[in-house]
């Protein structure tokens, strides 16, 4: 017979305290570990969200930028070609030239072999006041493209406004309420609404566009117009411009060419905004997930000692019931000469057991419960290899921290035990 | 054997101080079975458990085989205690969850022996518990747990038993059984201090001392 025999059949004898006992110790420490592993998915889910979400940006950027390019290469730049004595500052204040140029200028860059300009739009434009609607307006007369018949045919990116016909800028339509198919009198000659536009929130909204020679017709400038607008300048990096230049200076000498706002600046600045936003996007996830990682890790701050102490007070009672119900047994023992060391190591053992046992249970139930949980809760799909945890470590913590808690636990019930008179019990006999 | 010189035992109660043994002087020698009796209450276990070392006398001495047991530390008069006393008591003290062999084994916790396991057959084939030794004491008559305290006391060779009212639970023929192992033990060399207040006792004491209120008579 042996003090580890004794102990053993004393476990088996008092299950149900024993079980209590290791239930407890297996809460603490399943608390413990469970936590551990909690914010360790936590983590890994925070980075894996973050990885998503960084691909799916790196994916969008990369469309945006390749339609950019594309964007970039068939719209190249959007130039105007102005008189060459006309005064920029003037053009950009009221946005057309008071200058005028021969309609056939349009023509002769046409035919002149410069394949760096396609899409020309010869317009005469003009602020005018509507006589009939007392309405100042921008008056612009087109006539489609001009054809570049040394060039494949492409499709005309600005159709002409018919002979006989009127579009209308948004603010003209909605606020005079011109619909389409109507007829309207404009310095004194009747046009049918061919379309009335959407809102552009610039200069558009308040012109009028109608046929070129109508035009021309109408504010008495016979053959001349005022701009040639050229769509879709083919160029290559920073030299686009002056080359353009160059080409249609050489060509047209009575003529100056400005850059056009284009649309591509706009496309580009839009995957900027787009950009921010998305990283934005993710920079508001990061912080909500280190949010929600700092509220767990705080109520796990709060909460471990006390389902710690909890624990430790439950151990300590069952302890001590365990005491009390084995007095009569110290008693005797202690008659028959076993010395309080060996009592020490009879009951430090059982707590140590319980203790050993209740951390790996815990260890196990921690783990499992973490994973249960997130998965349940955040549909995390994380397996115990890609946690990247010194599980061993971890078992080792939680096997040894959980030793350590059960026997400071049982401390007290042994000393209780170890200074248990044993003549208090024997001599109650008679 | 076991020498008492002058021993008193005093306790501080709620009314002051009770004496419980007052300037008790006795002697028990080897092949001696000394039997004390008395009324319940008149200090006889008190005179037990001092003998045993487990209560120590508030004055005088006491000597076992020529030591004073509460002369010596804690852990040497536990070692002293196990080699040389054998207790038995009234209401047996078996542990509950050990069967018959462990808890007649359990004397071996305190003195390992190498024959420890072929003693405690020899004492169980000798109490006539071979049917019950794999029992716990749950299931056994109050004659087979008492049998079984007295084979646990055995184990070590003790020099002495300490035996405190060993057949007050039992009936005649199981105190008969008692009083013949204990009388055997004596005639093997051991000696036996009874504390008891059984009448019969004194039939198979070699001396019986008389206490009452604490002093032998």
């Amino acid at each position: 017979m042996t003090i580890w025999n004794l102990l053993i059949r004393e476990i088996l004898h008092r299950k149900l305290n024993f079980a209590l006992a290791v239930l407890s110790v297996m809460v603490a420490s399943g608390s413990l570990i469970g936590s551990v592993t909690l914010l360790r998915i936590h983590d890994i889910q925070t980075g894996k969200l973050l990885e998503q979400k960084q691909a799916e940006l790196e994916q969008r950027m990369a469309q945006l930028q390749d339609d950019t390019r594309k964007a970039m290469l068939k719209l190249g730049f959007n130039i105007v070609i102005l008189p060459k004595d006309q005064n920029l500052s003037d053009w950009y204040a009221e946005d057309y030239a008071s200058k005028y140029m021969p309609e056939d200028y349009a023509d002769r860059l046409a035919k002149s072999g410069v394949v760096t300009v396609r899409h020309l739009l010869p317009s005469l434009q003009q602020k005018i006041e509507w006589p009939e609607r007392k309405r100042k307006i921008i008056l612009v007369g087109a006539r489609g493209e001009v054809p570049e018949l040394h060039k494949s045919p492409v499709k005309p990116l600005v159709q002409p406004v018919p002979p006989g016909t009127i579009s209308l800028g948004y603010e003209l339509h909605r606020s005079l309420g011109i619909k389409v198919g109507e007829t309207v009198e404009l310095m004194g000659r009747q046009f049918k609404v061919q379309a009335c536009h959407k809102e552009r929130g610039n200069k558009d909204d308040i012109t009028a566009w109608i046929y070129l020679p109508e035009a021309q017709e109408l504010l008495d400038k016979p053959g001349l117009i005022n701009a040639i607008l050229a769509l879709e300048c083919l160029c290559i990096g920073e030299e686009g411009l002056p080359l353009i230049r160059r080409e249609i200076e050489a060509k047209l000498p009575n003529t100056q060419v400005i850059e056009r706002g284009s649309e591509a600046i706009a496309r580009a600045e839009a995957r900027i905004k787009v950009e921010e936003q998305a990283r934005a996007s993710i920079r508001q996830e990061k912080d909500a997930r280190e949010n929600l990682r700092a509220v767990r890790e705080r109520l796990a701050s709060i909460l471990m000692p006390v389902v710690v102490t909890a624990c430790a007070v439950w151990v300590a009672i069952l302890g001590f019931t365990n005491v009390l119900a084995r007095r009569e047994e110290i008693g005797i023992l202690r008659a028959i000469g076993v010395c309080s060391r060996h009592v020490i190591v009879m009951f430090m053992s059982r707590h140590v057991l319980l203790g050993v046992l209740g951390g790996a249970l815990g260890f196990v139930a921690g783990v499992l419960a973490a994973v249960y949980f997130s998965a349940a809760r955040e549909g995390t799909q994380i397996r115990m290899a890609d946690m990247d945890l010194s599980w061993a470590g971890l078992l080792l913590v939680s096997v040894g921290g959980a030793a350590a808690l059960a026997a400071i636990a049982g401390w007290i019930p042994t000393i209780m035990a170890v200074r248990q008179d044993p003549a208090d019990v024997l001599g109650n006999d008679n | 054997m076991l020498e008492f010189k002058s021993v008193s035992k005093w306790f501080n109660g709620v009314h002051g101080r009770v004496a419980a043994l007052k300037g008790i002087s006795f002697s028990v020698r080897p092949g001696e079975l000394l039997a004390v009796r008395g009324p319940s209450g008149c200090g006889k276990t008190t005179l037990l458990l001092t003998a045993g070392g487990l209560l120590r006398p508030s004055d005088g001495r006491i000597g076992l085989d020529g030591q004073d047991p509460y002369a010596l530390s804690p852990e040497m008069r536990s070692r002293l205690r196990a080699r040389m006393i054998g207790f038995v008591f009234q209401q047996f003290h078996l542990i509950p969850y050990l069967t018959v062999r462990q808890n007649i084994m359990t004397a071996s916790l305190a003195v390992p022996l190498k024959e420890a396991s072929e003693r405690a057959r020899q004492l169980i084939s000798r109490f006539g518990l071979e049917e019950r030794a794999e029992h716990v004491p749950a299931k056994l008559s109050t004659g087979e747990r008492q049998r079984t305290a007295l084979a646990r006391a055995l184990l070590n060779e003790p020099k002495i038993i300490l035996a405190d009212e060993p057949t007050g639970n039992l009936d005649e023929d199981n105190a008969q059984t008692v009083f013949g192992y204990l009388g055997q033990y004596v005639s093997d060399g051991g000696c036996v201090l009874l504390v008891t207040h059984d009448a019969r006792a004194a039939a198979h004491a070699t001396r019986s001392l008389q206490m009452n209120n604490g002093q032998l008579i």
